[in-house]
C-alpha cells in the first residue's frame, strides 16, 4: 500500500529529558522518523521537552514545541496545530504512554486525530500483565508461569503447579521490598509471609524462577499487509535476571542453533502477528539452557533502545521503515537504503559480531549500589563490531572509558583464588571482569558456569583473550604472536607494555563494510568497521567515490554518562552538517548506538570503532584528513587532542597547547594574570596533608576536586579537615595521576557563558544565570537565558573577560566560560575551550547556530562576515529556563544533594514570555508536582547556614496554605520568628520522626540542604532518599526551593501560559538545513564566504 | 582454543587467487565449485545438504561451529559438499545437543577444510565475478599450474545419481521422534495421504515436514518411472531439492513428462522445480552467483506478501520461458525478480525455488505443504486450484 493520502499533518512525540533507561536512541529514533515525515512532504509538528536533542532543530519538523511532556499540554498544541494524524510509537515509553492516554480519553477522536503506529489495544494486550498473558496463551506462547495471591494457602498451592525455585514479589512495596527467591519450601513459606504481610493490599505475585536461563531478543518489524521480518537477533551474555539495558549484548545471538533460534524467530512473528502492530518491535524471550523450553518475558510494540541497536548492528534502519509503515507503506514498498536495489522487506545478514557494553555511573557515584538486578542502572552504552568476539570485547573494554585496555582490573589481580571465587556470585558492573579474571587462573568453566550461568561460549572466548594476555607477557614476540594479538583486539600499545618490546613493524588496520547482507550485494554504506585483514574497504570506497573533497575527521563522545550526555551528539551531527556545506567530506568517528551521530546518512562515511587514540590513528591513516575536530565530541575526543597533535595531525580550531593552557592549572594561572581576571584562590596538592594545609589557608569552605575532569567527576565542597580526609581517598582510590584542586568556595551567583571566537572577534549569544548559588554544578543548576539579575556592569565585565580569555587563548572555535559573581566582582571558575552542554539549547533560544559559526571559523572565516553581529547578541522576547533531571530513582543509596559533582543525567527547557511561567514549565517538564490545592505540607530541615534564609522560604510556603514541619533546630528559629510549624524528630530520635512524617504522605516537598558527608547511612542521606522511593520532590538548595515556591505563587498552571512554537522564535533566521538545499549558495569557502540574500539580511 | 594443528590449508580460485589460512578439516586436495551461504546459523544443515555436493562452501557469518555437532540437526546422513570453508572455527562448542566439535566432524567425515582466511573478500570476489571453481589443499609441494588445470576443467557431474537413494524406502532415513518437540505446535497434523518423494538429493526436513503431518511416505529413487509411481497409487507425489545442472538430467525430464500426465498432484522444491519446469518445456539459467542462504525475500503472488525464505540454489527457472498455457509464476524474489515459483495449469502441480520445509531457515512457508495438501483435496473432488 502506498503512502494514506489523508495523512498530512503529523504530531510527533519525543521521549523527553534522558533519564537511565531512556537515553539518546529517542533521538535517533525520532530524528529518523521526522526525516522520514518530511521526505515524503508531510507537516511535522514535534513535541519534546528535551532542548538537547537533534530531532527538536528546526530542520526536523515544520512547527517545534519544547514544552513539558503532559497530557493538558499536548491537548493544547493539538488544538493549535491542528495535525490530523499521531505518531506514537517513536518517542520511547513517554510518547507512548501520552499517546494512549490521549487516545483513551476520547481526546484524539474528538479532534479527529489519527493514531498512527499502535493502537490502545495493541499497547495493552502488551503491556496490560493479564492482557499480556491471556494474549500469550491463546496464540500458544509461553509466559513465565505466575500467579497473584493472596494467602499463603494459595501461594502453597500455586507452588505446587510450578515447582522451585520461585521469586516472590510483594505489590505496592517499594524497591521490591519484601521479594525474594526462594530455593526450598521452608524459604517460599517465610518470604510468602513476610511479602503478604509488608504489602500494603496483602498481595503478592510468585512466579517461577528462571535467572539463569539465555536471555535472548529479536527485533520484528510488521506492515499492514501483515509481512513480517526480524531485523536482528540478540544474545544477553549476563543470563535473565540483568535487565537487558545493563547486559553485555552480543548480535547476532551466537550460542543457539538453528533450531532454537528459529523456534524463538517464529514466536516473535506469531507474537507481533497477533499484537498487529504495525511497526517495529522486541521481544524478549528467556530460554533454558538445558532444552528448548523458553517463555516470553517482555514485548515492547515500539522502537527502542534494543531497536537502535539493531538498526547500527545490522545497517537497518527501523525507525525511518517503522515510520514508512505507520504512514501506509508496506515493507516490500521502501527501498533498502543500504544497496540502494533491494527492499526493506529482508532480513538483514551479518559477517561480523557485534557486542554492546553498558556504560554506568559508578565512578561517579561511589557510594551507589553497584548490584544489577531487574531495575536498569546504566546511563550509556557503546558498541564495537570486529569479525571475532575478542576483538569486538577488546574494543567494548577500552571504548567504555574505564581507562582499560584489557579485561584486567588491577585490583582484581591481587585477590586470592578464594576470593574470586567467592566474588563470582555478586552481580554487579564489574562481574565480567571478575569472571575473566577467574578464567584467567584456570577455575574450570564449569565452576564458573555453575555460579554465574554465563553460557561456556562466552567464557571460553574470554579464555582466548586471558591465554593471550598471559603469553604476550611471557613467550617471546614474535610476528606470528603479534597478528594474532592484533587480531584478537590488543593494542600496539598493550602488547608493547604487555611484552615490553618495541614493534618495529606495525600491523595495519583495514575497514570492513557494515553492509546488511553480508557482502552478497554491492553496497554503497559508508559504514565501516577496523579489523585486521588485507582488504580495506574504506581506502576502496574513498578511491571509487572520488568526490575531489578534503577530509575532515569529526569526533564523537562516546557513550553518555553523567556529564557527558546527548548534547555532545548534537554538536557533533551540527559540525558534520556544516561541514558538508562548506565542501567538505565529513568523517564521523564514534561508538555510541544510540545517536544520531552514528546514523549511517549523517557523515560522508562512519567510522564505528572507539575514540580512543590507536583506533583513530588507523582512521586517520586510511582517510588522510585534512584535520580533525575534537572540540565536539566532549572530554573523550578533547582527550586526544595532544597525542594526534604530536603526531602531526591538524587539529581544527583551537590548537593543543591553547586547550592544554585552559586546562592546566599553572598555566590557566597564568593566563589569568595576563588578562588581568580574578579567580577564587586556590592551590594544587597531591596528598591530603598538602590539601588539608591549603585548605586552612584559604579558609572553609573550599571546593576540592581533580584536574582533567569531566561533570565535576569526584568535585566537592569541604568544611573541615575530616571532609578533606574523607574525599582525598575517594579521589586517589581512582588512580588519579594529575594533581587534586583546591579553591577558595565562593558562594556568588553563578553566571555562564557560551561564545565563538574567530581569532579576532567573538560572539556571545547569550549570557546565562544560574538559580543556585556557585557551589551547585553548573550541569544541574537551574539555568536562565537571559540573565535575570545581572547589572549592566556586571554583564558588560563579563563580557569584556570573555573577550579577553578568548583572544589570550586564541580560541578559534567554541568556548564555555563559567563565572561567579561574588560581593559585586566576577570571578572564574573554570575555562573549556570547546563546545559545552548548553550550546543546544541557546543555538535554539537565540537562533544562533553556535557550532556551523564555530566550524566556519576553524576554516578562517571571520565573525563579523556571517552576519550575526560580533560581541554579545541582544536577547529576544523570550525566557528559557533549563531544569535539571535526575535518574535517582534507578541508583540506590546515591545521595540527591546537589553540590559541585554533577548528578543530573538530562534536562528539559521551559520557554516563555517571562521568566516565572518559563520557570513553571521547566519545573513542571522535569517532572515537578505543583501541588497548590487542598491540605498540603512542607518538611524544612536545613543545614545551619541555611537556617536564616529558610525563615522567608517558609514564610512564602506558609503564605501559601502549607502546613510547616521542621526538625528541632529549624522549628525553633521558624518559631521564634512567629512561622508556626511542627516540630518532627530526627530519624535516631524515636517516634514521630522525619521519615515517619514523610511516609505518612502529609508532606508535598521536602527541603533538605545538609552536606554533611555523602554517606547512606546518615539522617539527611535516609530522608533524601526515602523522598525518591516516594517520589516526593526534594529540595537540596535554597535558591531551588525559592525559585519553586515563587513559580508555584504565581498561581498559574501549565494551562495558562503561553504554548511556543520555537520556529516562530527568529522566523528570519534560515535553518540549517535550509541552506544545503539552497542551490545558489556559494561553498567556497576560502574567499571570503559569499553571502546570499536572506542569510544577511536577517534581523539580529 | 588454538589448535595444535597449525597445518597451513590454501584455497585456490579457478583466476590463480590464493587465499592462506588453516586447515580445519581433512588432509588432502579437493576441487570444487566456490559458492557462499549467508546464513548466520544451521551450519551443521548446510555441511549436509546434498544440494551442496560437487562444491566448496564458504560461510559469510564468522563463527562457525559454535553450537557443536548433533545427530537432530543433520539433513542427510553425511557431508556431501567437496570443501567448506570459515573464517573461525568453534573449538569450545556449547549446547545442551552438542556432542562433538565441528572439526573433529570434518576431519570424520573426511571434508577438506580452510579457516582463518577473509571470508568477506572472498565473498566479494564471487559476487563480482560469479561463482568459480577452486581447490582447497592442504598439501605443500602441489604443482599449481596442474591443480589450475584440474580446477578449470571441473564439472559437477552425476550429481544426483550420487545423492539419491538407491532403493524405495517408506521413510526418511534419519531421526524423526527427537525432533516432534521443535517443530511449530499449530500446523495441522492429520492429513493420512500417500506421499511419493522422488529423491534427487533430497534433505531430511522435506519428508519430515510430510510425515509430522501424518502423510504416510515413500521415498523413491531418482529414476523411478511413472508406471512404476503409478503402480505405488500415491495421493501426491513430492518433487525434492537436489544439487547440480538441471539440464544435464535428460532422462528425469523425459520421465517427469509421463508422471505429468498421471493426474497426481505434484509438489516441488528447489531442482525438483527445475526438472518439472523443464519437462513442461521452460528454460533454466545459471545465476552469477547464486541464492544461497537464510534470508532470501520471495513475493507469494496469491498472497501477496513477502515471505523470507531458506534458499540454495545456483540455477533458476527463465522466468519469460514458461507458457501462458502452461502455468504462471507464483513467486518471484523480492531482490532480482528471479522465478521462485511456478504454479502449473496443465497439470495439478506446483512448485518453488526455495525451501519450505526450512532447516535451515525460516519456517515462513511452511504453509505451503498445507497447500500441496488442499491440491491433493481438489484434485480428488475434480477441482484444481493452486
Amino acid at each position: 500500500m502506498p503512502i494514506n493520502k489523508d495523512i498530512k499533518k503529523v504530531m510527533v512525540i519525543g521521549s523527553g529529558p534522558i533519564i537511565i533507561g531512556q537515553a539518546a536512541e529517542f533521538d535517533y529514533a525520532g530524528t529518523q522518523a521526522c526525516r522520514a515525515l518530511k521526505e515524503e512532504g508531510l507537516e511535522v509538528v514535534l513535541v519534546n521537552s528535551n532542548p538537547a536533542t537533534i530531532m527538536t532543530d528546526k530542520s526536523m519538523a515544520d512547527h517545534i514545541y519544547i514544552e513539558p511532556l503532559t497530557t493538558k499540554t499536548i491537548e493544547r498544541i493539538i488544538d493549535i496545530e491542528k495535525p490530523n494524524s499521531l505518531l506514537s510509537t517513536l518517542g520511547g515509553q513517554t510518547g507512548l504512554t501520552l499517546s494512549m492516554q490521549l487516545a483513551k480519553s476520547g481526546f484524539l477522536e474528538s479532534r479527529g486525530v489519527r493514531l498512527l503506529g499502535a493502537n490502545p489495544q495493541t499497547i495493552d494486550k502488551a503491556e496490560d500483565r493479564k492482557m499480556f498473558k491471556e494474549t500469550m496463551e491463546k496464540i500458544g506462547q509461553p509466559c513465565i508461569p505466575s500467579k497473584v495471591v493472596e494467602n499463603i494457602d494459595d501461594a502453597m498451592d500455586f507452588l505446587e503447579d510450578i515447582g522451585l525455585p520461585v521469586i516472590i514479589r510483594p505489590a505496592f512495596t517499594l524497591g521490591g521490598t519484601g521479594g525474594g527467591i526462594a530455593e526450598t519450601k521452608e524459604e517460599f513459606y517465610n518470604i510468602a509471609v513476610n511479602g503478604l504481610r509488608l504489602s500494603p493490599i496483602t498481595q503478592i505475585l510468585v512466579e517461577k524462577c528462571i535467572s539463569g536461563w539465555k536471555e535472548i531478543e529479536f527485533e520484528v518489524i510488521r506492515d499492514s499487509k501483515s509481512n513480517v521480518i526480524t531485523v536482528c537477533s540478540m544474545e544477553n551474555l549476563d543470563p535473565v535476571g540483568v535487565h537487558t539495558g545493563d547486559s553485555i549484548v552480543i548480535a547476532p545471538a551466537v550460542t543457539l542453533s538453528d533450531r532454537e533460534y528459529q523456534i524463538l524467530r517464529t514466536a516473535s512473528i506469531d507474537i507481533i502477528s497477533e499484537l498487529k502492530v504495525e511497526g517495529g518491535c522486541n521481544c524478549q524471550f528467556a530460554l533454558n539452557p538445558e532444552s528448548f523450553e523458553y517463555a516470553v518475558i517482555e514485548v515492547n510494540p515500539r522502537v527502542s533502545r534494543s531497536s537502535a541497536l539493531a538498526s547500527k548492528a545490522t545497517g537497518y534502519p527501523i525507525a525511518k521503515v517503522a515510520t514508512k509503515i505507520a504512514i501506509g507503506y508496506s515493507l516490500d514498498e521502501i527501498v533498502n537504503q543500504v544497496t540502494g536495489n533491494t527492499y526493506a522487506c529482508f532480513e538483514p545478514a551479518i559477517d561480523y559480531v557485534v557486542i554492546k557494553f553498558p556504560k554506568w555511573p559508578f565512578d561517579k557515584f561511589v557510594y551507589a549500589k553497584r548490584t544489577l538486578g531487574t531495575q536498569m542502572k546504566a546511563t550509556g552504552e557503546v558498541m564495537s563490531i570486529a569479525p571475532s568476539f575478542e576483538q569486538a570485547m577488546m574494543k567494548s573494554v577500552r571504548g567504555i572509558e574505564l581507562g582499560l585496555d584489557t579485561m584486567t582490573l588491577q585490583e582484581f589481580e591481587d585477590l586470592s583464588d578464594e576470593q574470586v571465587l567467592n566474588s563470582l556470585g555478586i552481580i554487579d558492573d564489574r562481574r565480567i571482569f571478575m569472571v575473566y579474571q577467574a578464567v584467567k587462573r584456570g577455575i574450570p568453566f564449569e565452576t564458573i558456569h555453575n555460579i554465574t550461568m554465563i553460557d561456556e561460549w562466552f567464557l571460553a572466548k574470554l579464555k582466548n583473550l586471558a591465554d593471550m594476555e598471559t603469553k604476550l607477557i611471557n613467550s617471546k614476540l614474535n610476528d606470528d604472536l603479534y597478528i594474532k594479538a592484533k587480531k584478537m583486539g590488543f593494542l600496539d600499545s598493550t602488547i608493547e607494555r604487555l611484552s615490553g618490546k618495541k614493534i618495529c613493524k606495525k600491523a595495519k588496520a583495514a575497514f570492513k563494510m557494515v553492509d546488511t547482507c553480508a557482502a552478497e550485494f554491492a553496497a554503497t554504506t559508508p559504514y565501516f568497521y577496523s579489523t585486521y585483514d588485507e582488504e580495506n574497504e574504506a581506502a576502496e570506497f574513498i578511491k571509487n567515490n572520488n568526490t575531489n573533497k578534503q577530509n575532515v575527521i569529526v569526533f564523537g563522545s562516546g557513550p553518555i554518562r553523567i556529564g557527558q550526555g546527548i548534547e555532545f551528539d548534537y554538536c557533533s551531527v551540527h559540525c558534520v552538517w556544516a561541514l558538508k556545506r562548506l565542501g567538505y567530506e565529513a568523517i564521523i568517528c564514534n561508538n555510541n548506538p544510540e545517536t544520531v551521530s552514528t546514523d549511517f546518512d549523517t557523515g560522508d562515511r562512519l567510522y564505528f570503532d572507539p575514540v580512543q587514540f590507536e583506533d583513530v590513528k588507523n582512521i586517520i591513516e586510511t582517510e588522510k584528513p585534512i584535520g580533525v575536530v575534537v572540540q565536539f565530541g566532549g572530554q573523550t575526543a578533547i582527550k586526544l587532542t595532544k597525542k594526534l597533535s604530536e603526531m602531526g595531525v591538524n587539529i581544527l580550531g583551537t590548537s593543543a597547547d591553547s586547550i592544554d593552557a585552559a586546562e592546566d592549572r599553572e598555566r590557566f594561572d597564568e593566563l589569568l594574570e595576563k588578562c588581568n581576571i580574578k579567580r577564587p584562590k586556590g592551590d594544587t596538592v597531591f596528598t591530603d596533608k598538602e590539601a588539608i594545609e591549603v585548605a586552612n589557608k584559604l579558609g572553609y569552605p573550599v571546593l576540592l576536586r581533580p584536574s582533567y575532569v569531566l561533570g565535576g567527576q569526584n568535585m566537592i565542597i569541604a568544611h573541615s579537615d575530616k571532609d578533606i580526609i574523607e574525599y582525598m581517598e575517594i579521589i586517589m582510590q581512582n588512580n588519579i595521576e594529575n594533581p587534586v584542586l583546591v579553591d577558595k568556595y565562593m558562594m556568588g551567583v553563578e553566571v555562564e557563558v557560551d561564545a565563538i571566537c574567530d581569532g579576532e572577534d567573538f560572539l556571545i549569544p547569550g549570557i546565562m544565570e544560574h538559580i543556585e548559588r556557585a557551589g551547585v554544578h553548573s550541569g544541574d543548576s537551574i539555568s536562565v537565558y537571559p540573565s535575570q539579575n545581572l547589572s549592566n556592569r556586571i554583564k558588560n565585565i563579563i563580557v569584556d573577560y570573555t573577550k579577553r580569555l578568548a583572544l589570550s587563548l586564541d580560541v578559534r572555535g567554541l568556548l564555555n566560560i563559567q563565572y561567579v559573581v561574588y560581593n559585586d566582582e566576577v570571578y572564574v571558575i573554570e575555562v573549556n575551550p570547546r563546545s559545552s552542554r548548553t550550546v543546544p539549547y541557546i543555538s535554539k533560544v537565540t537562533g544562533v547556530p553556535m557550532v556551523e559559526l564555530a566550524t566556519r571559523v576553524m576554516f578562517g572565516q571571520k565573525l563579523k562576515d556571517m552576519g550575526y553581529g560580533t560581541g554579545l547578541y541582544p536577547s529576544g522576547d523570550y525566557v528559557a529556563v533549563k531544569v535539571p533531571v535526575f535518574s535517582f530513582e534507578k541508583l540506590h543509596d546515591v545521595d540527591t544533594h546537589l553540590g559541585p559533582e554533577m548528578k543530573s543525567t538530562g534536562e528539559v527547557l521551559g520557554i516563555a514570555k517571562s521568566f516565572e511561567e518559563a520557570l513553571l514549565k521547566g519545573l513542571i517538564a522535569a517532572g515537578y508536582q505543583m501541588n497548590n490545592q487542598g491540605s498540603k505540607g512542607v518538611l524544612i530541615t536545613v543545614k545551619d547556614a541555611d537556617k536564616i534564609e529558610a525563615i522567608n522560604l517558609a514564610e512564602k510556603f506558609k503564605s501559601l496554605g502549607f502546613t510547616i514541619y521542621a526538625t528541632p533546630k529549624t522549628a525553633a528559629l521558624l518559631n521564634k520568628n512567629m512561622i508556626p510549624c511542627n516540630v518532627v524528630q530526627k530519624i535516631h530520635e524515636g517516634e514521630n520522626n522525619t521519615l515517619q512524617l514523610i511516609e505518612s504522605g502529609k508532606v508535598d516537598y521536602v527541603i533538605s540542604t545538609s552536606t554533611k558527608g555523602r554517606l547512606p547511612a546518615r539522617d539527611s542521606v535516609k530522608i533524601r532518599r526515602k523522598t525518591v522511593e516516594l517520589s516526593i520532590p526534594c529540595l537540596t538548595s535554597i535558591d531551588t526551593a525559592n525559585a519553586l515556591i515563587d513559580s508555584m505563587a504565581i498561581g498559574q498552571t501549565i494551562c495558562d501560559v503561553e504554548m511556543v512554537d520555537i520556529t516562530s522564535l527568529n522566523p528570519n533566521l534560515l535553518d540549517t538545513e535550509d541552506y544545503l538545499k539552497r542551490k545558489e549558495y556559494d561553498y567556497s569557502i576560502l574567499s571570503g564566504y559569499k553571502q546570499v540574500n536572506g542569510y544577511k539580511n536577517k534581523k539580529l | 582454543m588454538e589448535q595444535n594443528t597449525d597445518a597451513i590449508a590454501r584455497l585456490i580460485l579457478s583466476d590463480g587467487t590464493e587465499f592462506r589460512g588453516l586447515s580445519l578439516g581433512s588432509e588432502g586436495t579437493v576441487i570444487g565449485e566456490v559458492v557462499f551461504t549467508t546464513g548466520m546459523t544451521g551450519y551443521l544443515e548446510t555441511l549436509t545438504d546434498p544440494s551442496y555436493y560437487g562444491q566448496i562452501v564458504t560461510q559469510t557469518f564468522p563463527l562457525i561451529g559454535n553450537y557443536g555437532v548433533n545427530e537432530d540437526d543433520k539433513e542427510s546422513k553425511k557431508a556431501w559438499l567437496s570443501g567448506y570453508i570459515v573464517r573461525e572455527c568453534c573449538e569450545e562448542p556449547s549446547n545442551f545437543r552438542s556432542r562433538g566439535k565441528l572439526s573433529d566432524w570434518l576431519k570424520y567425515q573426511g571434508v577438506v577444510a580452510i579457516k582463518g582466511i577473509d571470508t568477506r573478500s572472498l565473498t566479494k570476489k564471487i559476487r563480482e565475478t560469479g561463482v568459480m571453481n577452486g581447490a582447497i589443499t592442504t598439501e605443500k609441494n602441489i604443482d599449481k599450474a596442474a591443480l589450475l588445470k584440474d580446477i578449470r576443467n571441473f564439472t559437477i557431474k552425476n550429481a544426483v545419481k550420487t545423492t539419491s537413494t538407491a532403493q524405495i524406502k517408506n521413510y526418511a532415513d534419519g531421526p524423526l521422534e527427537s525432533l516432534k518437540a521443535t517443530l511449530p505446535s499449530n500446523a495441522p497434523c492429520n492429513f493420512n495421504f500417500k506421499i511419493c518423494l522422488m529423491d534427487f538429493g533430497a534433505k531430511r526436513n522435506i519428508a519430515r515436514s510430510l510425515i509430522r503431518r501424518g502423510c504416510e511416505l515413500l521415498v523413491v529413487p531418482y529414476n523411478t518411472t511413472a508406471t512404476e509411481i503409478e503402480k505405488l497409487s500415491p495421493d501426491g507425489i513430492m518433487l525434492s531439492n537436489g544439487p547440480g545442472d538441471p539440464m544435464e538430467n535428460k532422462d528425469i525430464i523425459e520421465n517427469l513428462k509421463e508422471i505429468g500426465k498421471l493426474n497426481i498432484p505434484i509438489f516441488g522444491i528447489c531442482l525438483g522445480h527445475q526438472l518439472l519446469a523443464l519437462a513442461n518445456g521452460a528454460k533454466t539459467e545459471k545465476l552469477k552467483y547464486g541464492h544461497r542462504g537464510a534470508n532470501q525475500p520471495v513475493v507469494d503472488v496469491l498472497l501477496d506478501r513477502t515471505l523470507v525464505t531458506t534458499q540454495n540454489h545456483g540455477y533458476a527457472v527463465v522466468a519469460d520461458s514458461i507458457k501462458d498455457d502452461v502455468g504462471y509464476i507464483s513467486h518471484y524474489n523480492a531482490n532480482d525478480g528471479t522465478c521462485e515459483g511456478i504454479a502449473y495449469k496443465n497439470i495439478p502441480a506446483f512448485t518453488v525455488q526455495f525451501h519450505p520445509e526450512a532447516w535451515a531457515g525460516p519456517l515462513d512457508t511452511d504453509y505451503l505443504f498445507d497447500r500441496f495438501f488442499r491440491l491433493i483435496k481438489d484434485n480428488k473432488n475434480g477441482e484444481r486450484r493452486v
